[in-house]
């Protein structure tokens, strides 16, 4: 059952080549159906790759290169560097944002809160693990590697 | 964190709104310069970071030099709520027409800052609300642009203030929203802020409280009031219990024992992670548990920090028996914590069947926890047991020992 998201949305991972975003993006390429990661964005690392997916230095360039709009960003940047990520995101077309970040001034995500309601974006978190639909896509760390996932998770009528 | 009040005038004269002439004073002599130097009466008041220095006798009247400084000695020694001063604010005594509130505080709810102004100002603002709620006006303003005078102007005219109180009050609201938002503020008050005879305002009061998370991005203020890195600023200090909390989360950087708060119940806890916490911490009070503690522990501790937070709720006089619960983790061993918990037990004398109410941490590697509980006769229980009914057995356990 997929309510914000499915095995078709398309998103990126801002911050992708810190520690925890490494693993969290090869963790969402093997659950489920396997995410479509479309990009990643870690300024200055624009030509990388992590597990395949290509890594820019902007959202803009993220969203050129897709071609068409990105729906989500599952976002792993530092606490004083999430609110300029997070604008970044909204302001480039992106829909569903997912903060992994915690301990973010109050008055940061005040800001990112009040910027998503005015572009008709839906901000989950921060200070989150995830979001997932059991057994056909995740956007985050949650539930771990694959198969620990698959113990921990599975479909039902509810979403919670 | 909190500031003292001669920290919050301080900051707030510099966002330009008047404050009565004051002084900070660490010593009588110092006091009785600072009187000389107002020349007028003067209010003496123990520079404290817990409130009630009214009703504790910390706040006295001078009308000389000398007065000020036999006062100023009184409360440099006057113990309020546990906390002695820091110094006194020598304050003149202003003649005061009417007492006014102006105050910024966050919404929660609506994740937006909120102006307050009332023109029953000197009592407590909540109880005003409370009473007289068509005296209090409310205004919440954006967090994407900067506040604009008459955002302020509009909540000051929404109790009926006019004139000349409307127009020279109106700056004062807005600066103080203004400084609200470029420092952080979690709370910024003036109560009272004075009406002269004369019209003009001044604050004879202000309390300000900033975001802990916010301290890194505001070190040049901070810095310019003098606040150390090291100091906590909470109303409450920290408990012996609750520092040596603090040191077995330091211990190494593996994982989590932290936020550990005293309270004084008989029933320990060793819990996680934060929002299971929560919700245990809940939990166990509504089945009418008495807690002794409130932990977090979490990310994947070694066994010595898991045996080190179990000893030290273990060892907290008045502890019969201790809850070991999280909510189900991916991220957490359970046989490490499960050897930890017992090893605790163990090290103190105690058998770990009879000392641990229950034991409900379902999760990674949880067979192999389970066959070392097993082996120890300590009752457990799997994630088909929600953490209420794990709360409710481990209450019903220990006041089935209790009865």
């Amino acid at each position: 059952m997929s309510i914000l998201i499915d095995a078709d949305t398309t998103f990126i991972v801002q911050g992708i080549t810190g520690r925890e975003a490494v693993n969290l993006t090869r963790e969402c390429l093997d659950y489920g159906a396997g995410a479509k990661v479309v990009g990643g964005v870690t300024p200055g690392r624009k030509g990388r790759e992590v597990h395949g997916v290509p890594v820019f230095d902007t959202v803009d360039q993220a969203v050129a290169h897709h071609g068409r709009p990105i729906v989500g960003s599952v976002v792993t940047v530092p606490p004083a560097f999430t609110k300029d990520a997070v604008f970044e995101a909204i302001e480039n077309g992106i829909k569903l944002v997912v903060i992994v970040t915690e301990r973010i001034p109050r008055r940061d995500v005040a800001q990112m809160v009040e910027l998503a309601a005015l572009r008709g974006a839906r901000i989950i978190g921060p200070n989150c693990l995830g979001i997932m639909v059991p057994d056909v896509v995740k956007m985050g760390g949650i539930g771990g590697p694959a198969r620990d996932a698959a113990k921990a998770y599975s479909p039902g009528p509810i979403g919670v | 964190m909190r500031f003292f009040e001669y920290e919050s005038r301080q900051i707030v004269k510099a966002a330009g709104i008047p404050v009565s002439a004051h002084g900070f004073a660490r010593t009588p002599e110092e006091a009785r310069k600072i009187a000389e130097e107002i020349n007028a009466p003067v209010v003496i008041k123990s520079q404290v970071l817990t409130g009630g220095r009214m009703k504790a006798g910390g706040v006295r009247f001078a009308d000389t030099p000398d007065e000020a400084a036999k006062e100023a000695e009184f409360v440099l020694g006057l113990e309020i709520n546990g906390h002695m001063p820091r110094g006194v604010l020598v304050d003149s005594k202003v003649n005061v027409k009417q007492e006014f509130y102006a105050g910024v505080v966050w919404d929660g709810i609506r994740k937006q800052p909120v102006m307050l102004f009332s023109d029953m100002g000197g009592i407590d603002i909540e109880e005003v609300a409370e009473t007289h709620p068509d005296r209090v006006g409310r205004g919440h303003f954006s967090n994407l642009t900067e506040v604009s005078d008459y955002e302020a102007k509009q909540v000051i005219a929404s109790i009926g203030v006019t004139g000349s109180a409307l127009t020279r009050a109106t700056p004062i609201l807005a600066r103080l929203a203004r400084l609200f938002v470029r420092h952080d503020m979690t709370l910024a008050e003036i109560n009272p802020l004075a009406m002269l005879d004369d019209g003009r305002f001044v604050a004879v009061d202000a309390h300000m409280d900033m975001e802990n998370e916010a301290r890194g991005r505001q070190q040049t203020i901070l810095k310019a009031l003098g606040v150390g890195d090291e100091e906590t600023r909470q109303a409450r200090e920290a408990t012996p219990f609750e520092l040596a909390g603090e040191e077995v989360d330091a211990q190494d950087h593996r994982g989590v024992a932290g936020n550990v708060t005293e309270f004084d119940g008989n029933l320990g806890l060793v819990i996680g992670a934060g929002g299971g916490s929560l919700t245990l911490f809940d939990a166990v009070r509504a089945h009418g548990g008495k807690p002794a503690n409130y932990c977090e522990i979490g990310g994947n501790p070694s066994v010595s920090k898991a045996c080190g937070l179990a000893k030290l709720v273990l060892q907290k006089p008045g502890v019969e028996k201790i809850a070991v619960m999280m909510s189900i983790v991916s991220n957490t061993r359970v046989d490490i914590v499960a050897r930890g918990v017992i090893k605790a037990c163990l090290e103190l004398g105690h058998d770990p069947a009879e000392k641990i109410a229950i034991f409900r941490i379902p999760g990674a590697w949880e067979d192999e926890g389970f066959k070392i509980l097993e082996k120890y006769g300590v009752e457990y229980c799997d994630r088909s047991v929600s953490m209420h009914e794990a709360a409710r057995r481990a209450v019903e356990k220990i006041q089935g020992v209790a009865a």
